[in-house]
């Protein structure tokens, strides 16, 4: 289980997260909504220590993490997808992978396994990875992310700007994941997607999360979605 | 001599110079392109592999070729931990920012010239060649020595590409220079590798030197033309591109060999830097590197 509490994190003086607590469980979706700015894509960076943490902790399964050496992190079972794909665009689908399966030393029974969920990238292994579709490199970003069989995924925003075929395919993964007992943090902006994913929802609202309920007890209707993201 | 042969010799000469310049280059290229740092001490770097070397040919008894072998592997390996310990010390602590790491390998270059002046003094000494060989052509004798320079810079330089392109540590190296921040998410150590690429970086730099002494001579203030000439190179070639460095040197070396060889080395300079003046105006991310 990953945890954050009362944790505060920004850049230099101005601090973005204010005391803010989140937690995703295992085998569990837990969305992240909030309006542009809010600060999803920083609590998502502050876990991967790329934002320094000023104060509060988080932990994973019980060790704290946000004292660790940033590169440590993923070692220990923290995937990660960036909002905006970050490809390392130059090298070849099977070379993003390689850098995927060395974090936690994974080598070809996983991403045999990887590849089985996106057949797609299994035919365009020797293409660079600028040349993909947006949809492909978005579903490489996730295989990438996959390939040190994380015990937490965090995905921000992953089906922005894609095609609805494309976003199906992506819930579908999301799905397969938390059938094998990942934790999943999914950043997302649309209300259907998340009351279709979701097992709790965590609304971001200025730095911290204002409320985090249980999917089943939002509908369509629900005021939160006005009032913490505005649609 | 008649003007064919005259010409051969003039590219054979360029193209040891050619093949020197292309280690250091890369060098430098590499640090660059991984790191973002202008290593403005790398000639230094070449300096303390030549003048390690001459210790070397000191202390190791038995044959030249003996002493030279010992050196080729010893001088690299010993420029690469004094390089690794600058960054780690230096480079580090300024969070490999571009401004800051000029004025500090500058000071670094400063620091390891005088530390050469101390120790090894201000005398030019000649590295004995690992073997006497001339080769005779129809026209003219040249050394053997020579030829092997060429051959052993072009089985680094594939062994500096199959490594960035076949290994895990290249694979990494080159994951690093595109996304540090990423590279980062998925478990890579930066500060390593940083570590190990300014020590690589160094390293390739004193390859040519161990190579070139035996030619040239050891003397502290060597150090000045090949940082100046990478520079040439890595700005024609494009930063970060190795192929574009290769193929530069090799421009560089050889236009450098004809044209000292038929007018004077001065001219062959003023034309180097010609070239700079014209590529920085029309094609500034260099001939080969990718538009930034
Ligand atoms: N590198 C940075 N330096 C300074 N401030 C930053 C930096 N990155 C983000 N911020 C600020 O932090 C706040 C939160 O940004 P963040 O990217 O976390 O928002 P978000 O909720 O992910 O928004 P979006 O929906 O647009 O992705 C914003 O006010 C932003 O301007
Ligand atoms: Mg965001």
């Amino acid at each position: 289980m990953l945890t954050l509490d009362a944790v505060d994190a920004g850049f230099g003086r101005a601090l973005v997260l204010r005391g803010l607590s989140f937690r995703a469980r295992p085998s569990e979706v837990t969305c992240v909504m909030g309006r542009n700015g809010a600060g999803k894509t920083t609590m998502l960076r502050a876990i991967m220590g790329q934002v320094p943490v000023s104060a509060g902790r988080i932990t994973l399964d019980g060790q704290r993490i946000e004292t660790l050496a940033p590169h440590l992190i993923p070692q220990l079972g923290v995937g990660y997808v960036p909002q905006g794909r970050r490809l390392f665009g130059s090298l070849t689908v099977a070379e993003n992978l390689d850098i995927g399966l060395m974090t936690r030393g994974r080598g070809r029974a996983t991403r045999d396994r990887v590849l089985d969920l996106f057949p797609r990238l299994r035919e365009r292994l020797g293409q660079t990875a600028a040349t993909l579709s947006g949809g492909e490199q978005q579903m490489l970003a996730i295989a990438r992310a996959l390939c040190l069989e994380p015990k937490v995924i965090l995905l921000d925003e992953p089906t922005e700007g894609l095609q609805p075929s494309m976003i199906a395919a992506i819930r579908d993964t999301v799905r397969t994941l938390r059938g094998m007992g990942v934790a999943v943090v999914l950043v997302e902006q649309r209300a259907e997607a998340v009351l279709d994913l979701a097992d709790r929802v965590a609304f971001v609202e200025t730095g911290r999360v204002a409320e985090m309920v249980p999917a089943a007890d939002l509908g369509p209707e629900a005021p939160q979605f006005a009032r913490y993201v505005g649609v | 001599m008649e003007f064919g042969p005259f010409l051969l010799l003039a590219l054979m000469e360029g193209l040891v110079g050619a093949a020197v310049l292309a280690l250091t280059a890369s060098g430098l290229s590499l640090v660059f392109g991984v790191m973002r740092v202008v290593n403005v001490a790398h000639g230094e770097f070449f300096m303390l592999g030549a003048v390690a070397a001459w210790f070397v040919s000191q202390w190791v008894p038995g044959p030249p070729a003996v002493a030279f072998a010992v050196a080729l592997v010893v001088c690299p390996l010993i420029v690469a931990a004094l390089a690794a310990l600058a960054d780690l010390a230096i480079l580090k602590r300024l969070k490999h920012e571009p401004e800051a790491t000029i004025v500090a390998t500058i000071g670094l270059l400063y620091i390891l010239q005088q530390a050469a002046l101390t120790v090894y003094g201000p005398e030019a000494r000649p590295v004995p060649a690992p073997f006497e060989m001339r080769l005779q052509l129809p026209w003219f004798g040249w050394s053997g020595y020579k030829l092997f320079v060429i051959g052993a810079a072009a089985a680094v330089l594939l062994g500096l590409w199959l490594m960035l392109t076949r290994t895990r540590a290249g694979l990494v190296m080159r994951a690093t220079q595109i996304d540090r921040e990423t590279a980062t998410a998925f478990g890579i150590d930066v500060t390593r590798v940083h570590a190990g690429t300014f020590a690589l970086g160094a390293a390739l730099a004193a390859v040519a030197a161990v190579l070139i002494v035996p030619i040239q001579q050891a003397h502290y203030l060597m150090g000045g033309d090949p940082l100046l000439l990478s520079f040439i190179v890595v700005i024609i070639g494009g930063l970060g591109s190795l192929r574009g460095t290769l193929l530069a040197a090799l421009l560089i070396g050889l236009s450098d060999g004809v044209i000292s060889t038929f007018f004077q080395p001065t001219l062959a300079k003023i034309v180097a830097t010609l070239l700079v003046a014209l590529v920085l105006v029309f094609r500034p991310q260099g001939l080969f590197g990718a538009r930034a």
